[in-house]
């Protein structure tokens, strides 16, 4: 399954995330509420008012929101215009349907064209919302490029290695071969348009590349312990997860310290859900935060348009080690 | 010391492979100027024990460290007899290098290049040595460590460890609890610098908050009574004057 997150043309949302669906929900059932709040506000005859029209709005929405999530992949397929088009043809033919299905239950009811165009109103004001939204959040996409460049790569880190390298040319010319062809891998990923989920591998690959850099500047005082026994590799992650949480691990944990520490990191899967587990030692007087929050930030806005509310990231700070832990949904890639 | 007398070179930074990078560019500095190593050292304190025996002219000090860093480093060289010059390199430190322009104190961005590395240890023997109130304004933060020129050599006493710190005359005194240390600062600035860590009882004494075990009434020559401290480790109990005993109440219930 692939996800087109497209920062500049509008996108349909993901119909099989449950945050999109509550979202839904939330915004039909906010409207009838309106509906009925307009017809009289004594709470009895509201009482009813609001059974009534949930008595019709509720079929209609269970079924289109069944339908959606049914033809979720099909519907992304299209093209945005084809896919509005495909869209408001199932909202009509639900409306439809559930108008004579309903037709022998409910007495006093209107023309069908009526229901229409309630419909029809309904699907553009969600339809506008979820565009909205969409455009709301995609500048973090956009921004992760920039932020990577200026802030997550820290000069720091990039002037260091360099330095790292220059002093290998002279003693040990392949292994500063390697270690630039590892730093121009980073660079390469860096700079790449990263809207699009990668296999969770390719995240790990670029991490471990990443701490070999490192590794080298700051030799057996960074040690790396990874827990990915129980991982599955076909995996999904937004790119540029682990990365930038690694930096953070290594530039506040590992660096104020001249002896040794330990930074791991656990990934497993739990039913429909990926943890990733990040920890490495902190003491409290390195005090350097404004790097850190900018890239927690800017996950943390990635995960939200790529996951809406099935994500979440937390980051626990105890007397001596700092602690990061992202949940993600499990989606299969592969495919 | 005389011209033609070689350069000694101490490199202190704490990453082995920035240490290699140095040696070799000053390998290749050796070539044209006379100048050799003196040592090289993997943290601040290393450094400062070496520096004496080492008879280094100039120190290339490397800020971020693990620690304490060189800037800290650079304060505590300055109270050797003969203070060496220092070189400061940096990967990248936006705000310090703005500073060390103002103050014109010399600085290396790494990856060091040659001839920055050569210019730079060519006029160092011209260099104006730096100034304390220069490198105190370069780091405010508080130092994690006092030290004290013990017969040539920089002895360091962990910040932790103070005691007190009692104005007398031209010095400080400074107490842990093994001994006493004597130092050139003034009582007002130590006050300002370790303002979270101790509190003035007097006008000549600031004590640290982590050695108050409780205060006791004693009784003076005149029969009048007043409030003393008693310390966790040290015997000696100290008078808090009359205009600072707001700080009885406020220590003795958290006691």
């Amino acid at each position: 399954m692939s996800i087109n997150q497209n920062a500049n043309a509008s996108a349909l949302p993901n119909f099989r995330n449950l945050g999109i669906l509550l979202r839904i929900l939330v915004i039909v059932d906010g409207a009838c509420l309106a509906a009925a709040l307009l017809k009289t506000s004594e709470p009895l005859a509201l009482m009813e008012e609001l059974i009534d029209l949930s008595a019709l709005v509720q079929p209609v929405l269970i079924l289109s929101l069944l339908t959606l999530a049914a033809t979720n992949d099909w519907l992304h397929r299209l093209r945005y215009p084809y896919a509005i088009a495909a869209l408001v043809a199932i909202e009509l033919a639900v409306t439809t349907a559930v108008y004579y299905l309903g037709h022998n239950v409910f007495k006093g009811m209107g023309a069908l064209e009526r229901y229409w165009v309630i419909t029809l109103l309904m699907t553009g004001i969600l339809i506008g919302y979820f565009d909205l939204r969409g455009r709301a959040l995609s500048p973090a996409l956009t921004e992760a490029r920039l932020q990577a460049l200026q802030a997550r790569i820290r000069p720091h880190f990039l002037f260091n290695s360099i330095n790292a390298v220059l002093s290998l040319i002279r003693q040990d010319p392949r292994r500063a071969e390697h270690v630039l062809e590892d730093l121009s891998d980073l660079f390469r990923v860096l700079m790449a348009d990263n809207r699009q989920l990668v296999q969770i591998t390719r995240e790990i690959d670029l991490a471990r590349q990443y701490l070999g850099i490192e590794q080298l500047r700051l030799g057996e005082r960074l040690q790396v312990e990874w827990d990915t026994a129980d991982m599955p590799a076909d995996a999904l992650i937004p790119p540029l997860v682990l990365q930038p949480l690694l930096e953070n691990a290594v530039y506040h944990g590992i660096e104020p310290r001249s002896e040794p520490g330990v930074i791991t990191i656990r990934i497993r899967r739990d039913g429909a859900r990926v943890h990733l587990v990040l920890r490495n030692p902190y003491r409290e007087q390195s005090d350097h935060h404004a790097g850190n929050r900018m890239a927690l930030g800017n996950i943390r806005e990635r995960l939200a348009l790529h996951f809406d509310a099935e994500a979440s990231i937390k980051t626990t700070a105890a007397d001596d080690s700092y602690e990061v832990h992202i949940v993600i949904p499990y989606l299969k890639g592969g495919a | 010391m005389a011209g033609d007398q070689a350069l000694r070179v101490l490199i202190v930074d704490d990453e082995t492979p920035a240490r290699n990078r140095v040696r070799d560019l000053i390998g290749d500095c050796a070539l044209k100027l006379p100048i050799e190593i003196a040592g090289e050292a993997a943290t601040g304190r290393q450094a400062l024990e070496m520096l004496p025996a080492c008879e280094a002219d100039v120190v290339l000090l490397d800020i971020r460290m693990p620690d304490m860093d060189g800037l800290e480093v650079a304060q505590h060289i300055q109270k050797l007899d003969e203070p060496p010059a220092v070189i400061f390199t940096t990967a990248y430190d936006a705000y310090a290098l703005k500073a060390f322009e103002v103050h014109a104190v010399d600085y290396l961005l790494k990856p060091i290049r040659f001839g920055r590395l050569f210019d730079a240890l060519s006029r160092v023997r011209t260099l104006a040595p730096l100034r304390l109130d220069v490198l105190r304004e370069l780091k405010p933060e508080a130092r994690t460590h006092l030290s004290v020129n013990e017969r040539g050599r920089i002895h360091l006493i962990p910040v932790g460890d103070i005691v007190f710190l009692k104005a007398e005359l031209k010095y400080v005194t400074v107490r842990t609890a093994e001994r006493e240390f004597l130092l050139e600062e003034s009582l007002a600035k130590l006050e300002q610098e370790f303002l979270g860590r101790v509190v003035r009882i007097h006008r000549n004494c600031l004590i640290a908050k982590e050695a108050i075990r409780g205060f006791e009434r004693a009784t003076d020559a005149d029969g009048e009574w007043h409030w003393v401290v008693v310390l966790k480790n040290v015997a000696e109990k100290l008078a808090v004057s009359r205009r600072q005993q707001h700080i009885v109440r406020e220590f003795g219930r958290a006691l």
